[in-house]
């Protein structure tokens, strides 16, 4: 936002930022397991602040006190620094969910509590802004439709596109092969995991030129410093940095955003912030953009009274509602009889299957309603976090025979992984902690969420669609999925915590409109995935730019020329 | 091309040489050190599989975590009210930082590192569900195979004895050629690539 600004109009911007800088060169020393992957060198700092976790309404929430289950950035960049760069659209149907469904099988098929809704935004609207997020990043992958012509060896199942991917596909891994095989075997049509990771030096429209991927197997969890995967930094810094217009402080912990009271038309003035000398300042602003991240963003427009707390008892006012976290699961631990050479690997590098995604199967006689994707992706492993992973016929955990097992298996094991949506419940929500501070003596955000029926009976059945697999890969031993129990903090399962601060076409039943802008302060825009009602089966990303940029063309053409409400 | 050799090829400096090697402590007192050293040991043994947590200097990587920011818990949030009896799914919610559980931990083992290898193992397995138990074989795990810079994978015999090569700047040659065929470069550690000081974060002190 901040460069579209800064290069398509005069205003002053100001990017305040709670951590600290980031560049290229900082990536340099940071190939290290330990410090990135395990201690999470890049992530929020839990001491600082975190958020607690209840399972239900009548529970008390416990402080996540080591982040586990998702992973929120810090620093310039935030999490797009060392993310996995997985990056494909959300299905055309994920914007119209709640009529899409309704359509097809009937009220009566929704599941008990959901809160479901549709967007207000279609995928046929945001397309074109899909395509300017991909060839910014320069995102690498093989289109599957290409206005509604269906090309083997893509996606046969994804959302139409007007083009293909900026980038070709990347080289594929082992592992990935192996599965692509496997799943042809079944009828699937497997296709490259489209990854904002570049297959060959590319030059985007800004200018931005970087480097091809090296495979190097330190993607996740860290920053590339080459340059080869996206990220902030290395695609919108470097021009952001060469506005004069445009300026970032650090070290700027932002605690309110100041606004007139709702009655006087609830404008924003400004926010205040924590500077690095743990001042208070007051930074004065005609136009406020909030991009803190899904847990920030419900957070300090909470602390800042901007919106209707939603109260999941009465169902009454809309902010903290719809809140989400992707579905994400090993479907398969797979252990082969040929090593995998696992230390190599990419963000997104391997394939794919959305032969189970959204609404491709009819779920008439099913359980549960939408899907998701499986994939064999190949990251890049490394030995503390994959060390003992082992057929559950194997029981030692510790001393030589769990040692001897460990050493065998390790590089012969690899995770059928599934990626599914995740319905929004009236249960799950966002709300202010009752009990637990931060550093600085505010209350800490709480998340009210659990699994609920349909979520279960997803994971079910598609475990056993992954066991298949694993069969048809004539492995002899695997691990099925044991099933999701409670809502566990310690987990990871993908950082796609979304909702909250959702979008609706109306102010009864979201927080922010169309264009993102705040329902009860006209010069407020909140960006980010705290604004979708529902998840994807797809990382977030894509769908974050693309809406940005959407927003950035409103503000642009029309909010600045005539500053009022957009809807 | 480097091959795995899974015995033990590189022992610890001490074992050869006729100087005593003596390496500060900043945690743990010498006894409590011998001790965790045994302990880790029965985790990770030295056996006929390769070496294992003596060789790779577990027990200086622990030393300077629990030193270290990890130690005291610089990174976790500790504001109470404090929940410890909370479900699994919650993670651990106690008070103890890892130096607090490590020393209350090691007085009920004292003179474990006199016993015979079989006591030993029955005494872990009595504690074998604590969170001090815990802490000490993802401790010791991660004293195997962390970068050297840490004080742990001692000359990289950890990383050779899994076939892991450390940091490589590229795999980009090989990445689609080794198809069911290992491939096990030498191993070579961040400083190496970086040809430069790396400072690892339990070094902070803020």
């Amino acid at each position: 936002m901040a460069k579209e600004l800064g290069q398509r109009t005069s205003l002053s911007v100001v990017i305040l930022e709670r951590g600290g800088p980031r560049n290229l060169q900082a990536y340099s020393a940071d190939m290290d397991e330990l410090d990135y992957f395990v201690r999470l060198h890049m992530m929020q700092d839990a001491a600082q602040e975190t958020v607690t976790l209840r399972h239900g309404a009548n529970d008390r929430a416990l402080p996540i006190r080591q982040f586990g289950a998702f992973l929120p950035g810090t620093g310039v960049g935030g999490t797009g620094e060392h993310w996995g760069a997985q990056c494909p659209r959300l299905q055309p149907d994920c914007f119209e969910l709640y009529s899409k469904t309704v359509e097809k099988y009937g009220a009566k098929k929704l599941p008990e509590d959901h809160s479901m809704q549709d967007w207000s935004v279609t995928y046929d609207e945001i397309e074109p802004y899909y395509l300017r997020a991909e060839r910014m990043m320069g995102v690498s992958g093989k289109a599957g439709n290409l206005k509604g012509k269906k090309i083997e060896g893509g996606n046969i199942f994804e959302g139409w596109r007007s083009t293909d991917y900026p980038n070709p596909p990347g080289k594929l891994p082992y592992f990935g092969s192996l599965f692509g095989e496997a799943a042809k075997s079944l009828g699937y049509h497997p296709y490259p995991s489209p990854a904002a990771v570049l297959s060959q030096h590319y030059t985007n429209p800004d200018g931005v030129s970087r480097a091809a991927c090296a495979f190097c197997g330190f993607c996740e969890r860290t920053g590339c410093m080459i340059g080869a995967k996206a990220q902030p930094t290395n695609t919108l810094l470097p021009l952001v940095q060469k506005q004069k217009t445009v300026s970032i402080r650090t070290g700027a912990r932002v605690k309110r955003i100041v606004h007139d009271a709702a009655e006087k038309g609830g404008k924003a003035r400004g926010v205040t912030y924590i500077d690095s000398a743990g001042e208070e300042v007051f930074q004065p602003a005609d136009l406020v953009i909030l991009a803190s991240w899904t847990l920030s963003n419900n957070r300090l427009l909470m602390l800042s009274g901007l919106g209707t707390p939603y109260d999941h008892a009465t169902g009454k006012g809309t902010l903290g509602k719809n809140l989400t976290h992707q579905i994400s699961f090993p479907a398969v631990n797979v252990f082969f009889d040929k090593p995998l050479n696992r230390f190599m690997g990419a963000g997104g590098a391997g394939l794919r299957i959305a032969d189970f995604d959204g609404d491709v199967i009819d779920h008439t006689n099913l359980p549960f309603i939408r899907g998701g994707n499986f994939g064999a992706i190949s990251t890049g492993t490394q030995p503390i976090s994959t060390f003992g992973v082992l057929p559950r016929s194997i029981k030692a955990r510790w001393g030589s025979e769990w040692k001897k097992a460990s050493i065998d298996y390790l590089d012969r094991t690899a995770t059928i992984a599934f990626s599914g949506e995740h319905l929004p419940y009236k249960s799950n929500h966002f709300d202010l902690d009752p009990t637990y501070k931060d550093q600085i003596g505010d209350p800490l955000l709480r998340l009210t969420l659990n699994w609920h029926d349909n979520d279960r009976k997803m994971v079910e059945f598609m475990t056993a669609r992954g066991v298949e697999v694993a069969r048809a890969l004539g492995v002899k031993e695997f691990n099925a999925y044991q099933g999701y129990g409670d809502y566990d903090v310690t987990r990871y399962q993908s950082t796609h915590v979304q909702g909250g601060t959702i979008m609706s076409p109306s102010p009864e039943h979201g927080v922010v409109n169309p264009y993102l802008q705040h329902w009860q302060s006209e010069n407020l825009f909140v960006l980010g995935a705290s604004t979708f009602p529902n998840t994807g089966s797809a990382n977030p990303t894509p769908t974050i730019l693309a809406l940005t940029y959407r927003t950035a063309d409103a503000i642009v053409d029309r909010y600045l020329k005539k500053p009022a409400a957009l809807v | 091309m480097y091959s795995l050799d899974r015995r033990a090829s590189r022992l610890f400096a001490q074992e050869k040489s006729s100087q005593s090697l003596k390496i500060p402590l900043r945690f743990f007192t010498e006894a409590e050190a011998l001790i965790v050293a045994a302990a880790a040991s029965r985790i990770f043994p030295s056996d006929d599989s390769g070496v294992g947590a003596r060789e790779a200097g577990v027990v200086i990587y622990i030393d300077r975590q629990l030193a270290g920011p990890y130690g005291r818990d610089r990174y976790r949030y500790t504001q109470g009210p404090f929940e410890e009896s909370a479900a699994r799914e919650f993670g651990y919610q106690g008070k103890a930082t890892p130096q607090e559980t490590y020393r209350e931990g090691l007085k009920g083992l004292k003179g474990f590192d006199e016993l015979a290898p079989a006591e030993q193992d029955a005494k872990l397995k009595q504690i074998e569900n604590s969170h001090f138990f815990a802490l000490l074989r993802q401790n010791t795990i991660e004293g195997m195979f962390c970068d050297p810079i840490h004080g742990g994978n001692v000359d990289m015999v950890g990383w050779q004895l899994v076939g892991f090569p450390g940091p490589r700047m590229s795999n980009a040659a090989e990445i689609d050629k080794y198809y069911g065929k290992a491939f096990r470069p030498k191993p070579v550690s961040l400083e190496q690539i970086v040809g430069d000081k790396v400072h690892p974060s339990e070094d902070e002190t803020s």
